[in-house]
């Protein structure tokens, strides 16, 4: 059985495509044999920045013989019918066997593949694969026509087994595949043949490259770990940055330096950005100070030095860098503390926001309004968040948020903190763009959670104003983001802000715009839910009641109808609800009646017809003062104490008798059924 | 890589020289700087439309840049508005590019035994230009020292066959080889020279002057004009019949239709450093240089060095 190695070898591909297209060519070209009749016992593919290897071994040496039958026409059809069949088969009409059948002697042709040997569909294979590659950009290069990453300059395709290796004979717009590769472009240059995987390793590592990635990132995070540890030092993890250095050399040389004294008053996060955006290196702390001390470096070769000229280089560029980052702080700090952070919010006049929305200044003037407005609904002081949410993007104008966007808000925190704004404003600047994602916490503080709510609400109601909506997967403002935001900062917080009052407060919105917005806050507050086990249509039953705009009644309401439900009387009241409202609604519409007088006991005749509506009569009282109180579970529980009563009824007594006033009565009864539930939840959208 | 040590470089202009002296001897026809203010060496004619249509190119070339917001009055170590790239460009690329790149390095004194070179994917786009390629910056020990692209489309034209264009940027790589920290303390000429130069007795007070007038002084209104007028002439240059009424022979005027185009794309960024135009407006400013430079690949692959052939005409 022989085995396959192919490695395409090219100029330098980009770290983060590396790992996907090795995965696609071993896909491609494993599927691609299979389909063509050639199993193989195992597979695997690696990457390195300058190849993308794939070793399939025990492979078919060629693909089994195909045999395959065809049913023709009846020999005695029609010429036509007959040159038809031949003609689609392949066959001459000596070639066709006659067979008897019921309907009486037809044509068969039995079409026989022979087997191929695996060479050739190695080749064809790999030819489309090279030449449909799904790579996100790719590029021609010279006069050719081919697309790659980067220029392809060399195939090695081989078949290796006991015999020996054979180059699968290929040739891709002048690439003719080959046996050979070559090792480190700097520490030995120069090609070298290779006979099977195993050799082909070797000879790389012999040559100065770890063909696998895992190995080169194990190696690298192994090494700077222990060079840190020596110093008494940290390394500070950072598995992005660790996959994408791995994919950078191929010949990974930890080197650890030293920051600059000078430097060393910089916000550890602004070290550590400004370190890895720019220079790809690790940044190593102090575990007791929590400082960012020293850094490490990956370099991609060995060198006689050991790595001093590299490591001063290294140096120089840092420093110059970090000068910048310092004399960003420096005169950031300037304007923080002798000018309150004025001129950067007069700067955002200029910035346009959207260009229906306005500026930034004008969009933070809305946002310091509605968060003074809210404020009391969250429990936070209204002057301090209406500050708060003044200041908060006062930092989009400074030097260091201007070379490091990803520093927003952290940055605007040390700046408001330096002007000497009071601690809540200043964590506001931080946490007011909180929660960025399902993972992200919601701000706990009150300020920050006023400012963060408010200016998701005023995004939000900005972008249906001027009807901005997603569709489908187009979300390009992140407004469902933007809206399980306003959710989970509600339910955290406790809030009780009644959104559609809310929402026609900003930005001039229609009640139909704002009912229209409510709808898809309620749809995010579905999947929200659904995602905390709630069934939709127990959100449902609770988002037909009034005031469901104020999401923490609606989610109160559902959790503990979910509750009820999940015992034996809620889910038997149900049933018993739906008995009732089916017959009452039958019986309303077959009279043109609505029931709606009240049931009278005297008219009563079972014993069963009075508990129930003593049940009612007594349920009344107590639900009325849990819905005031919004004590949903206390509504729950009381409603399922109905279940025994109205099941008892259903039981004992026929609702449509001969007896019109005692079916009236009872009709009214189910009535005080409906409407007692219905206070509560509607329960006619649960599902059985 | 070379056995032999080749001897460090002492001055700035040495640098230039070892550069023109590599390129000329691989084959390049060494230019001269385009004669306009432009931001980059990519601008010059000799990129831009040289890598449009088919014809073969290989040319090298400094180029003065200017990036008015990248004034410090002459005290940042890196920063200046002012600045040389080195440019090269051949079409089609050769194969052996990157390895004739890493020569020019040993070139310039290098030593590729004690560095750390690396392709740091970069792709390149000149919003402008109306261009975009795909390549690298090259880091010689984390610094970035050059911008290596194969350029897949120019003024919204498909490049065929594909040029490779390098980009140095002179000053930094320069200070590096010569391990000096602040960009005006480099020695511009032979530091031995009767008169030696250094970088800031040469741009020191240049730099202070364009600072001043960049941020501060720069007539906005004037700058306006000028950007409307150099648009309005470049169209109309464009809208001109290929034959010439007065020779009666066909010339279409790319170049000079092309340098309108420069001359807006500086005075956009003469405007961006006065601070005058809006995040908005910026898009829109962009859009009108780009759709300019498009026009002009339009003509220029309507001409001779565009690859224009009567036959392909007929």
């Amino acid at each position: 059985m022989p085995d396959l190695l192919i490695e395409l070898f090219s100029e330098e591909i980009p770290a983060r495509m590396q790992a996907r297209a090795a995965e696609e060519l071993k896909k491609r070209m494993t599927d691609g044999l299979v389909e063509a009749g050639l199993t193989y016992s195992g597979a695997a593919a690696f990457h390195t920045p300058r190849r993308l290897t794939l070793t399939v071994h025990g492979l078919l040496a060629e693909s089994p013989m195909v045999r395959e039958e065809r049913k023709g026409p009846r020999v005695d059809a029609p010429e036509k019918a007959i040159e038809g069949f031949l003609r689609g088969a392949g066959l001459s009409r000596d070639q066709l066997e006659e067979r008897d059948e019921k309907k009486g002697r037809v044509f068969y042709a039995v079409i026989e593949k022979s087997g191929r040997p695996a060479a050739g569909i190695v080749a064809e294979e790999l030819e489309k694969i090279i030449r449909t590659f799904p790579w996100p950009k790719s590029m021609r290069w010279g006069a050719g026509s081919l697309r790659w990453v980067r220029p392809l300059h060399s195939i090695l395709c081989v078949l290796s087994d006991e015999e020996g290796a054979a180059v699968v004979p290929l040739d891709i717009d002048g690439i003719t595949a080959g046996d050979s590769t070559e090792g480190h472009r700097f520490m030995a240059p120069g090609r070298f043949s290779v006979r099977d995987f195993e050799s082909y390793q070797t000879e790389l590592k012999r040559r100065f490259v770890v063909l696998d990635a895992a190995e080169r990132a194990d190696a690298i995070w192994q090494e700077a770990s222990n060079q840190a540890f020596a110093s008494g030092l940290e390394l500070v993890e950072d598995k992005g940055l660790l996959a994408e250095v791995a994919g950078l050399v191929e010949w990974p040389v930890v080197l650890m330096g030293e920051i600059g004294a000078e430097f060393l008053e910089l916000p550890p996060e602004v070290l550590q950005t400004s370190m890895k955006e720019h220079q790809k290196f690790f940044s190593v702390k102090n575990p007791k100070t929590g400082r960012i001390e020293r850094f490490v470096t990956v370099a991609n070769r060995e060198t006689k030095d050991n790595g001093a000229t590299i490591l001063a280089g290294n140096q120089k560029v840092l420093s110059a860098r970090l000068s910048d980052a310092k004399f960003f702080w420096e005169n950031d700090l300037r304007i923080a503390k002798q000018e309150k952070m004025q001129p950067w919010r007069d700067q955002l006049a200029n910035v346009t926001f959207h260009a229906k929305l306005g500026s930034q200044a004008e969009r933070i003037d809305r946002i310091a309004a509605l968060a003074a407005e809210i404020a009391p609904a969250l429990g936070a002081d209204a002057e301090l968040a209406a500050e708060a949410a003044r200041i908060a993007k006062a930092d989009l104008s400074s030097e260091m948020v201007y070379e490091f966007p990803e520093l927003q808000g952290l940055m605007g925190r040390y700046y408001a903190e330096a002007a000497g704004f009071a601690p809540a404003v200043a964590a506001a600047c931080e946490e007011h763009y909180s929660p960025l994602g399902p993972t992200d916490g919601v701000p706990e503080a009150k300020v920050s959670a006023t400012v963060a709510l408010a200016d998701k609400l005023d995004t939000l109601t900005g972008f249906w104003a001027i009807d901005e909506k997603p569709t489908g997967s187009k979300d390009p403002f992140a407004l469902r983001r933007a809206a399980l935001g306003v959710i989970r900062i509600l339910l955290e917080h406790k809030s009780v802000l009644p959104l559609q009052a809310t929402f026609v407060k900003c930005h001039g919105l229609s009640e139909d715009v704002a009912a229209d917005l409510l709808s898809f806050f309620h749809d995010r507050l579905k999947v929200h839910l659904r995602d905390e086990g709630v069934r939709h249509d127990v959100i449902d039953a609770c988002l037909a009641m009034p005031g469901n705009d104020d999401l923490v009644s609606v989610v109160a309401r559902a959790r503990a109808l979910s509750e009820v439900l999940g015992t034996e009387d809620g889910a038997n009241l149900v049933q018993g609800f739906k008995r009732a409202n089916n017959i009452l609604t039958k019986e309303e519409e077959k009279d043109g009646v609505a029931y709606e007088f009240g049931a009278d006991p005297k008219f009563a005749e079972a014993q069963e017809e009075v508990a129930l509506f003593n049940a009612l009569e007594a349920a009344k009282p107590k639900l009325d003062a849990a819905n005031k109180a919004e004590d949903f579970a206390s509504a729950m529980t009381t409603l399922a104490t109905l279940r025994a009563p109205i099941d008892a009824f259903f039981e004992a007594v026929q609702v449509n008798t001969d007896n019109e006033v005692v079916r009236r009565n009872r009709l009214n009864l189910l009535s005080t059924i409906r409407s007692t539930v219905l206070q509560v939840a509607d329960l006619t959208r649960i599902e059985a | 890589m070379s056995e032999t040590r080749i001897e460090k470089p002492r001055s700035f202009q040495e640098i230039i020289l070892r550069l023109q002296a590599y390129w000329a001897a691989k084959g390049c026809a060494v230019m001269q700087p385009y004669d306009m203010e432009v931001g980059a060496g990519t601008f010059h004619p000799a990129t831009t439309l040289r890598s449009l249509g088919s014809k073969p190119w290989a040319a090298a070339y400094v180029q003065p840049s200017r990036r008015p917001t990248d004034g410090r009055y002459g005290e940042n170590p890196n920063r200046l508005q002012h600045y040389y790239q080195y440019q090269v460009l051949i079409k089609p690329s050769p194969p052996d590019l990157q390895a004739l790149y890493l020569g020019s390095l040993e070139a310039i004194g290098i030593d590729m035994e004690l560095h750390d070179i690396r392709f740091v994917e970069d792709d390149w786009e000149s919003p402008t230009l109306g261009a975009w390629g795909l390549g690298w910056e090259v880091w010689c020990d984390g610094m970035e020292v050059s911008q290596f692209t194969y350029f897949q489309q120019v003024g919204g034209h498909d490049c065929h066959p594909v040029s490779g264009e390098l980009t140095y940027g002179l000053e930094r790589l320069a200070m590096y080889v010569l391990g000096i920290d602040h960009v005006m303390d480099m020695p511009y000429n032979d530091p031995q020279a009767p008169i030696a130069l250094k970088y800031g007795d040469v741009f020191r007070q240049t730099e202070q002057e364009y600072s001043r007038w960049n941020f501060d002084v720069a007539n906005t209104e004037v700058l306006l004009k000028h950007f409307e007028e150099a648009e309005a002439e470049c169209e109309a240059i464009l809208a001109q019949e290929h034959e010439d009424p007065k020779t009666g022979r066909r010339i279409v005027m790319a170049h000079p239709a092309y340098d309108q185009c420069i001359k807006a794309s500086h005075l956009f960024n003469l405007l961006d450093a006065r601070g005058v135009i809006s995040v908005t407006e910026r898009q829109a400013y962009i859009g009108r240089v780009r759709a300019l430079a498009k026009k002009c690949a339009d003509a220029f692959v309507q001409t001779e060095a565009g690859g224009w052939t009567p036959e392909s005409a007929a």
